[in-house]
């Protein structure tokens, strides 16, 4: 029962991204520490994580007595939370120099998260996954607030923080109920009780639990109302990674518990998550319509697409599993980019994030408009970019599961949120203004979001890339 | 044996009472203080159970430690009287309070009737699971790797803590 | 001890009330003696000659001390919260006498023989700590106030290195239990565990540098956690007045001082016996079984009473700055390097 050499080393995307931040923390702490040795050394560190996971990609092994996953399932996802971290860190690095706030510490606490997201995605047992989303979210509160000297920074750090740890409660109520009832955390003996133990009152309650604190996580509705706020009062590139990292970890975390281990098709439990997933899709898209912010309105978009993954976790079969795999590379990817963005065009004093900021863009900056643009098509499901394969999938996987209801009012939202989105291109493309990015658009950045909006594309061109990896590789 | 259900009931009165005293105080420290009582009332509990490790560990690192430098806290930021805070009664509160009503009432009738064909322990088993061996046993071998991931866990914490409260933001 | 009671009353709350009470006839007649003691000790030490008068050399005084401060007004300020401000000594007495359950006192007797002996007096111990708190704040006094705040910021911070010491002599024997601790040491002085504890002789002298260490440390951490000079800032009375305790008067005072000598005693106690043998003779087997072990215990802690009062009343007051350092950045690094080297060197 002890930690063998082969357990270290078939994990090593988590091991070398968690050695790379304490080296990383080490560095920073020395005296004179550069903060351009611990911003390189983060890179490397994600990239190379990204590369041990396509490497482990194929072979799939649980590890360290049963408590993870390692390689398949959870290789795919680090390699989406490692991409996330990596832009994240490429973006934060412009964004806080313009603020006077660089510290390295900034790259260390998104290293920590990232071990956080992997440990969510590769979790087999209860605690792991708690551990997993704890680490997440006290990196995440911290980064929330990192800009000390805004008052919004401030202020939606502690509503994170507060709600946060409430939604914490939930999840660990929900674990004891469980463990409780199943006597075991282990989510492999979990799965094997599942018959019987979906009979119990009291696992089921336990369930319930899990659900409201994983709908807060990915921010559904009714748990949604902290996401606009956070993801406004934020640092641009942290909210980035909140809507994409952390999501993605939230909903690998679902996943895992909800289709991999319980067999909810057909249960209550099903239901809840379908009622769930429709009132996130009717009332972010109806509520995105009247923002003005940018952040906010992407904050509510957030919430409209956690509505439509939602669906594919209430399908509880495969194929659902695979769209919303599919659907979170997507989301990702195209999410990323916005704020990315966003985060240039955005000034010190938090102006110039309304759509009216970004009249006459295309004029100014016709291919930073013109990527912007394809994120935008991408994230209101237009062919052929990456978001409407992720949709096609999802929504597929409820009509097949007899949520037809639910795929139709997927499809209807889908068309209320092309308004919105295509709103901030018209803005750019069709009225006249003087929007000016006052500063030089950092090369290396700017390099990034050209690849964030070629992957866009062509994940939407060869979509089956993602759904062969989970049919090939994911066994376990 | 009537001693032990004696002392179980007078202690769980005691956990409800304080934790419901807790709760309607108005004057912070007060409430605090119901907390601790509470704390100490649940980790009697856990004694009746033969949980000792935990027990302890209950008094030791909540009641001792993080329930006083909450305190601490209180009294530093002097809040008097949290009267000024609270707001008239709207319809907000009156449907949250409803809907928290009917979650109690859930989970009170499913600890009513949803306990049956649960795992059951024994008393021997009870009291070899409470030492502190066998935590300790438990901890190194099959839980060591949570027990690691808690290790990085605190360190972000204690990372992020220092951030937010450094005296000069550079 | 509870068998014996057992055997002659039977199985009644009676036991569980007298053997509760038992350390209590101990620990009233040391506060006399060392009230005593420490007058004593302190008037020598500045060349006088203290209490004369009551009794040979004025050893009645304490006893005439006490029934002063019996038929002393009791008082209450007005703005005080009264029942906090009257529960606050007891939660604090209470908080060291707990701690008496676990404490060894012979080979024979032991309040209560549980496994997690020195950890479970750690723990009650923090109930002394919220009674300093609530004293403070319930006097609504600015000085008593602020003495319960430094009283319970250096309590806190003293835990950590006191913890960790006894962690290192726990490791060393592989139980809580000071009972257990105690029979470990049997043998001599040479077997104490601050000389190395029984181990073979290559692994006594590497344990060697690191248990003297972690021996003082325990010692200084222990007399921090009893708010005693040279950490008796909350009672610093060049600053505040009589700090936590500035507007107790009468029995209420008399306990809180009741309070401070049994945690002096028990801070001893817990030093001796993890350290220095416990009940054991320094001689092996000469002088042992359970009365002679009964005097050693007592003897040997004691000694700690004598030295703290030794220390009291040498050494000026630390500044507050200081003994945060000296507990943050000093006592904890040097245990967490000991704890790290003895349980290299034990499992090597």
């Amino acid at each position: 029962m002890e930690i063998t050499i082969s357990d270290l080393w078939q994990s090593a995307p988590m091991v070398s991204l968690t050695l790379t931040g304490l080296v990383a923390l080490l560095v920073e702490s020395m005296k004179g520490g550069r903060t351009t040795a611990v911003y390189g050394l983060s890179l490397a560190g994600c990239a190379l994580a990204f590369v041990f996971s396509l490497w482990s990609l194929g072979s799939e092994v649980i590890v360290f007595n049963g408590m993870i996953l390692q390689g398949g399932y959870a290789s795919y996802f680090s390699m989406v939370f490692t991409s996330s971290a990596f832009f994240t860190i490429v973006l934060s690095r412009p964004y806080m120099q313009r603020l006077h706030r660089e510290q390295g510490v900034l790259y260390i606490l998104i290293l920590f998260a990232t071990v956080g997201m992997m440990l969510m995605a590769s979790a087999m047992d209860l605690i792991i996954l708690f551990l997993g989303i704890e680490l997440m979210s006290v990196c995440l509160y911290v980064l929330t607030g990192f800009v000390r000297t805004k008052v919004t920074s401030n202020e939606s750090a502690v509503k994170y923080f507060l709600l946060g740890a409430f939604a914490t409660g939930f999840l660990l109520y929900g674990i004891a109920l469980v463990y409780g009832t199943a006597g075991t955390t282990n989510l492999k003996l979990i799965s094997q009780s599942f018959a019987q133990l979906s009979g119990n009152s009291l696992f089921l309650m336990g369930a319930g639990l899990l659900v409201i604190a994983f709908s807060f996580k990915v921010a559904a509705v009714p748990f949604h109302m902290w996401a606009p706020d956070v993801y406004e009062g934020a640092p641009t590139p942290v909210t980035a990674f909140m809507s994409t990292g952390a999501k993605a970890a939230a909903f690998a975390a679902f996943v895992t518990v909800f289709i991999r281990t319980f067999a909810i098709t057909g249960t209550p439990i099903s239901e809840v998550v379908a009622f769930i997933a429709a009132a996130s899709m009717i009332l972010g898209n109806v509520t995105a319509i009247a923002q003005s912010n940018l952040k906010r309105m992407l904050a509510y978009s957030s919430i409209a697409h956690a509505g439509y993954m939602l669906s594919g976790i209430a399908a509880g079969s495969a194929e659902g599993e695979t769209g919303i795999l599919f659907y979170l590379a997507a989301y990702t990817l195209m999410n990323m980019g916005a704020f990315g963005i966003i985060s240039w065009v955005e000034q010190q004093d938090d102006t110039k994030l309304t759509f009216d900021d970004y009249a006459g863009f295309s004029a100014q900056r016709p291919v930073v408009a013109a990527m912007l643009s394809v994120f935008m098509f991408s994230l209101a499901g237009i062919p052929p970019f990456a978001g409407f394969f992720g949709k096609y999938y999802v929504f597929l996987a409820a009509v097949k599961a007899d949520l037809v209801w639910l795929a139709v009012i997927g499809v209807l939202t889908s068309v209320i949120s092309v308004y919105y989105y295509l709103r901030l291109v018209m803005v750019m493309y069709f009225r006249d203004g003087n929007a000016t990015i006052e500063e030089r658009v950092p090369g290396f950045a700017f390099a990034v979001i050209g690849v964030i909006a070629a992957l866009v594309i062509l994940l939407g061109l060869y979509p089956s890339l993602v759904v062969d990896i989970s049919k090939t590789f994911f066994k376990l | 044996m009537i001693l032990e259900s004696i002392v179980f009931y007078s202690l769980a009165v005691a956990s409800v009472g304080s934790a419901l005293l807790m709760v309607t105080r108005r004057n912070p420290v007060i409430a605090a203080l119901y907390l601790i009582l509470n704390f100490f009332c649940l980790a009697g509990l856990y004694l009746t159970l033969q949980a000792q490790f935990i027990a302890v560990i209950h008094i030791l690192v909540y009641a001792g430690a993080i329930m006083v430098l909450f305190l601490f806290v209180i009294m530093l930021l002097n809040l008097g009287d949290e009267r000024k805070l609270s707001d008239a009664i709207s319809p907000r509160k009156i449907i949250a309070g409803g809907l928290s009503l009917a979650l109690l009432l859930e989970l009170l009738s499913i600890f009513v009737t949803g306990t049956e064909g649960l795992p059951e322990y024994n008393a021997d088993q009870a009291l070899q699971v409470g030492t502190v061996e066998y935590i300790g046993k438990q901890l190194f071998t099959k839980f060591l790797f949570p027990f690691e991931v808690t290790s990085i866990l605190l360190l972000a914490a204690i990372i992020g803590a220092i951030l937010l409260a450094k005296k000069k933001p550079d | 001890m509870y068998e014996l009671l057992h055997d002659l009353l039977g199985d009644s709350l009676l036991v569980y009330v007298i053997g509760a009470a038992l350390p209590l006839l101990f620990v009233l007649p040391f506060a006399v003696v060392a009230v005593l003691l420490e007058m004593k000790v302190s008037a020598h030490m500045q060349d006088r000659v203290a209490y004369m008068y009551t009794g040979w050399h004025g050893v009645l005084q304490p006893v005439a001390d006490i029934l002063k401060l019996l038929q002393k007004e009791d008082t209450v300020p007005a703005a005080a919260d009264k029942f906090l401000f009257r529960l606050a000594p007891f939660l604090v007495f209470m908080g060291g006498y707990a701690g008496f359950a676990a404490l060894p006192f012979s080979s024979a007797y032991i309040g209560s023989n549980i496994d997690l002996g020195v950890f479970y007096i750690l723990a009650v111990s923090s109930l002394a700590v919220i009674g300093l708190m609530m004293s403070g704040w319930a006097s609504n006094n600015k000085w008593s106030l602020f003495g319960a705040m430094r009283s319970v910021a250096q309590i806190i911070s003293y835990e950590i290195p006191s913890a960790l010491s006894i962690l290192v002599a726990v490791m060393i024997v592989g139980s809580l239990n000071l009972q257990e601790v105690s029979k470990f040491q049997e043998g001599g002085i040479q077997n104490w565990i601050v000389f190395g504890g029984p181990m073979p002789l290559l692994q006594k002298l590497l344990l060697l540098p690191f248990t003297i260490t972690a021996f003082f440390i325990l010692f200084l951490a222990g007399i921090a956690e009893v708010n005693r000079t040279p950490f008796d800032l909350p009672e610093a009375e060049s600053e505040l007045v009589q700090g936590y305790n500035t507007e107790y008067s009468g029995m209420k005072f008399a306990i809180f001082y009741l309070a401070e000598f049994a945690n002096m005693f028990l801070v001893s106690g817990i030093v001796v016996s993890l350290y220095l043998g416990g009940w054991t003779s320094p001689f092996g087997d000469v002088m042992s079984g359970p009365i002679w072990s009964f005097f050693w215990f007592v003897a040997k802690g004691m000694f700690f009473v004598f030295l703290q009062v030794w220390i009291r009343w040498t050494l000026p007051r630390l500044r507050v700055d200081q003994l945060m350092y000296t507990s943050w950045k000093v006592l904890t690094p040097f245990l967490f390097v000991c704890i790290f080297a003895v349980g290299l060197i034990l499992v090597l």
